[in-house]
C-alpha cells in the first residue's frame, strides 16, 4: 500500500456508489433520490416509481458495475499477457468472436429449427458468444506462443475481426428479417436488456473471471519480466496463460454476449487506472482497474440515457482520447 | 555444480555442441565465450530449463535438470537474459522483490525476511540508494545492476547471465564482472556469463568456456591462455590473439 492507494480505493469505491444511485435516477423519467432510496429499501412511494427501479433500472446499474469491471479487468489481462498497451479484448478479436458466435447462433439457429423457448436462447447466446471469444482467443495465443513480434498479434487480431464481420454479413444476407433484427439490436449493444434470470448467468460468470483474474495476480506480476523470467522463477507459464485466456473468455465473452460488443473500456480503461494509481503491481492495478471500470461504465451509462444514445457510442467517444494519448505518450507503459 | 553428461545442444537440423562432458565449479566465476551464432545462449538456455537439450543431461548439484520441476529450478537457477526490462511503474525494490517469488504465497506477500534479502541484495549491487526509484529513467547499466540484484535475491546456487555486459561502456563492464567475481568468491555461487569481452574475462574470470563448435573446452583462465584453444577460435584473416600478451592484434603486412 502506498499513499496514492490509500485516498484511491475509498475515493473510486464511494464513486462506484454514488454514480450506481445516480445511474437509478437518470432516465426517461427522472426520479429522485428520495424515491430511490424508498423503492429500494420497500419505504413509501409510487407503485411505478417501484417498479421502474426494481426492474429496470437497478438491474441495469448493476449489469454497469459488473461490465465494467469485467471489459477492464479482461483488458488488464490482456495488455500484460501480451505485454502490450494496445492489448484489449476488442483489438485481439474477442468480441468479434463473441460476435460470430451470436451471430451463427440467432442467425443459425432458425435454420436448424432450436432457439425457441426463452432459457434455451439465453443460454445458447451465452454458449455461443464463450464458445467464439474462446475459439478466437485460442488461435490468437496459440499464434503468440510461436511469433514473438507482438505487432503480428495485434495484425492478426485485426484480420480476424475483419474475417468475421465478413463471415457475419454473410450470415446476414441469408437470413430472414426476424432474426437479422434481433442480431442488429444485438450489435448496438445495451446494458439493459438483461433480465433478473439472465442476470444469474452474467453475475457467477463475472465472479467466477473475477476469482481466476485474482489468482493470477502473481503469475502476472512475474509475467511483467517477461516469459523467460517468469519461467525461471518457476512459473508454469502454460497454466497461466490458459487460466488467463479462461478468465478474459468468462468476462468478456459473456458481457459481449448479454450487452453487445461495448468498445475501448478494456483497451482505456487499464492504462486510467495506471495513471491514477502509478504502480504496475497487480495486486494494487487489478482492484483499481476493476473500479475504475465500473465507474467508467456507470458515467457512460448515465450519459448514454441523458443523450438518449447507445452506450457502446458513448464509450468510444470516451475511449479513443486516450488510446491516442496512451499511443502518443507512454511507449513502453506495460 | 552444473555438470555437462555428455550433452548434444543445437536447434532445428543444425547441431552446435556434440558429446560435451565438462563442469563448472561453484565459487567460481566463469566466462562463456565463443564466436557469434555458437550456441552460447542456447547453452544457457538449456540449464536454465529454456531451452531443450538434444541428448545427454545437465546436472545441477548432482541432480538432473530433467527431473527438476519449475519450482526445484527456480531454487537452483536464476537467469538475467538479455531482454531489456523497463517497467514503468515499479520500484527497483519491487523488481528485486519479484525473485523472492518462489518462496513468497500465492499472492506473493512479503514477510520480513523477505523484505530483508531484498535490501541485501540491492545492497550487494550497490543499488540501495536506487530502491525507489523505477527503472524507466535509468541508464543501461543500472537497470543490469537490479536484474542481478533480482537474481540475487533469488538465492539459487547458480546465476547465469547471458551476455550483461553488452550495452554497458568500459568501466561499468569492469565494474560489473568484479561485481559477479566478488559474488562467486564470497558468496560460493557458480557464476557463468557470456560475454565478447575477452579481455574481461581474461583479467577477471576463474576459469574459461569456449565454444569452438561442435566442442566445447572449460578450463581454468591461466590454462586456457596456453591452450590454444583462443587462437584457433579468434585468429581470422584480420586479428591474431597473442598469448604472451593476452590480447587481439590486427595482423598488419
Amino acid at each position: 500500500m502506498n499513499h496514492r492507494s490509500i485516498i484511491l480505493f475509498p475515493t473510486l469505491t464511494a464513486l462506484v456508489v454514488v454514480l450506481f444511485a445516480v445511474d437509478m435516477m437518470v432516465g426517461s423519467v427522472g426520479i429522485s433520490a428520495g424515491d430511490v432510496w424508498a423503492a429500494l429499501t420497500g419505504g413509501e412511494c409510487d407503485p411505478i416509481t417501484r417498479k421502474i427501479i426494481i426492474d429496470i433500472r437497478l438491474m441495469k446499474a448493476i449489469v454497469a458495475i459488473l461490465a465494467g469491471a469485467a471489459l477492464a479487468v479482461s483488458g488488464l489481462q490482456m495488455q500484460t499477457l501480451f505485454r502490450n498497451p494496445l492489448a484489449g479484448p476488442y483489438v485481439l478479436g474477442v468480441s468479434s468472436g463473441a460476435s460470430l458466435g451470436v451471430a451463427l447462433f440467432i442467425l443459425g439457429a432458425p435454420l436448424l429449427g432450436v432457439g425457441s423457448s426463452a432459457m434455451l436462447s439465453t443460454m445458447g447466446i451465452a454458449g455461443a458468444a464463450w464458445l467464439g471469444a474462446a475459439s478466437i482467443l485460442a488461435v490468437v495465443a496459440a499464434v503468440s506462443q510461436r511469433i514473438k513480434d507482438i505487432m503480428v498479434i495485434l495484425i492478426l487480431g485485426m484480420m480476424v475481426s475483419s474475417g468475421v464481420s465478413a463471415i457475419v454479413q454473410i450470415l446476414q444476407y441469408l437470413s430472414d428479417e426476424e432474426s437479422l433484427k434481433s442480431f442488429v439490436i444485438w450489435t448496438m449493444g445495451s446494458l439493459g436488456d438483461i433480465t433478473s434470470s439472465q442476470l444469474w448467468l452474467v453475475a457467477p460468470a463475472v465472479v467466477a473471471g473475477l476469482l481466476i483474474s485474482v489468482a493470477v495476480i502473481k503469475p502476472m506480476n512475474l509475467m511483467l519480466l517477461g516469459e523467460g523470467y517468469a519461467r525461471t522463477m518457476g512459473l508454469n507459464i502454460r497454466r497461466t496463460r490458459s487460466l488467463i485466456l479462461l478468465s478474459t473468455t468468462l468476462l468478456a465473452g459473456t458481457i459481449t454476449a448479454f450487452c453487445g460488443p461495448i468498445g475501448f473500456i478494456g483497451l482505456a480503461i487499464p492504462h486510467v487506472a495506471r495513471m491514477l494509481i502509478r504502480n504496475a503491481d497487480h495486486r494494487l492495478l487489478l482492484p483499481a482497474t476493476a473500479l475504475t471500470g465500473a465507474v467508467s461504465l456507470l458515467v457512460c451509462d448515465i450519459v448514454s440515457k441523458m443523450l438518449t444514445l447507445p452506450v457502446n457510442t458513448i464509450t468510444a467517444l470516451l475511449g479513443i482520447p486516450i488510446v491516442i494519448w496512451v499511443v502518443i505518450r507512454n511507449k513502453n507503459i506495460v | 555444480m552444473i555438470r555437462f553428461d555428455n550433452i548434444t545442444l543445437g536447434y532445428g537440423k543444425r547441431t552446435l555442441i556434440e558429446g560435451l562432458s565438462a563442469e563448472v565449479r561453484r565459487g567460481e566465476l566463469t566466462a562463456l565465450v565463443g564466436r557469434n551464432g555458437t550456441g552460447k545462449s542456447t547453452l544457457l538456455r538449456a540449464i536454465a530449463q529454456l531451452g531443450e537439450v538434444l541428448s545427454g543431461d545437465i546436472v545441477l548439484d548432482g541432480k538432473k535438470i530433467s527431473s527438476l520441476s519449475p519450482a526445484d529450478m527456480a531454487s537452483m537457477v536464476a537467469f538475467v537474459t538479455t531482454d531489456k526490462v523497463r517497467i514503468a511503474n515499479l520500484r527497483c525494490r519491487d523488481v528485486v522483490a519479484l525473485g523472492r517469488a518462489p518462496y513468497t504465497n500465492w499472492i506473493g506477500r512479503m514477510q520480513e525476511q523477505d523484505v530483508a534479502i531484498v535490501d541485501e541484495a540491492l545492497a550487494a549491487v550497490g543499488m540501495s540508494d536506487y530502491a525507489d526509484k523505477t527503472m524507466d529513467r535509468m541508464s543501461d547499466g543500472e537497470c543490469q545492476r537490479i536484474m542481478i540484484a533480482r537474481a540475487l535475491a533469488q538465492q539459487t546456487p547458480i546465476i547465469l547471465l547471458d551476455e550483461p555486459t553488452a550495452f554497458l561502456d568500459m568501466p561499468n563492464r569492469y565494474e560489473l564482472c568484479t561485481l559477479l567475481r566478488r559474488l562467486a568468491h564470497q558468496e560460493q555461487k557458480c557464476i557463468l556469463f557470456s560475454t565478447h569481452e575477452l579481455d574481461i574475462a581474461l583479467s577477471l574470470c576463474d576459469a574459461i568456456a569456449l565454444i569452438a563448435p561442435p566442442e566445447m573446452h572449460i578450463l581454468p583462465t591461466e590454462e586456457m591462455v596456453h591452450s590454444g584453444h583462443i587462437e584457433r577460435l579468434f585468429t581470422t584473416g584480420i586479428v591474431s590473439f597473442d598469448p604472451t600478451t593476452r590480447s587481439v592484434e590486427i595482423k598488419t603486412k
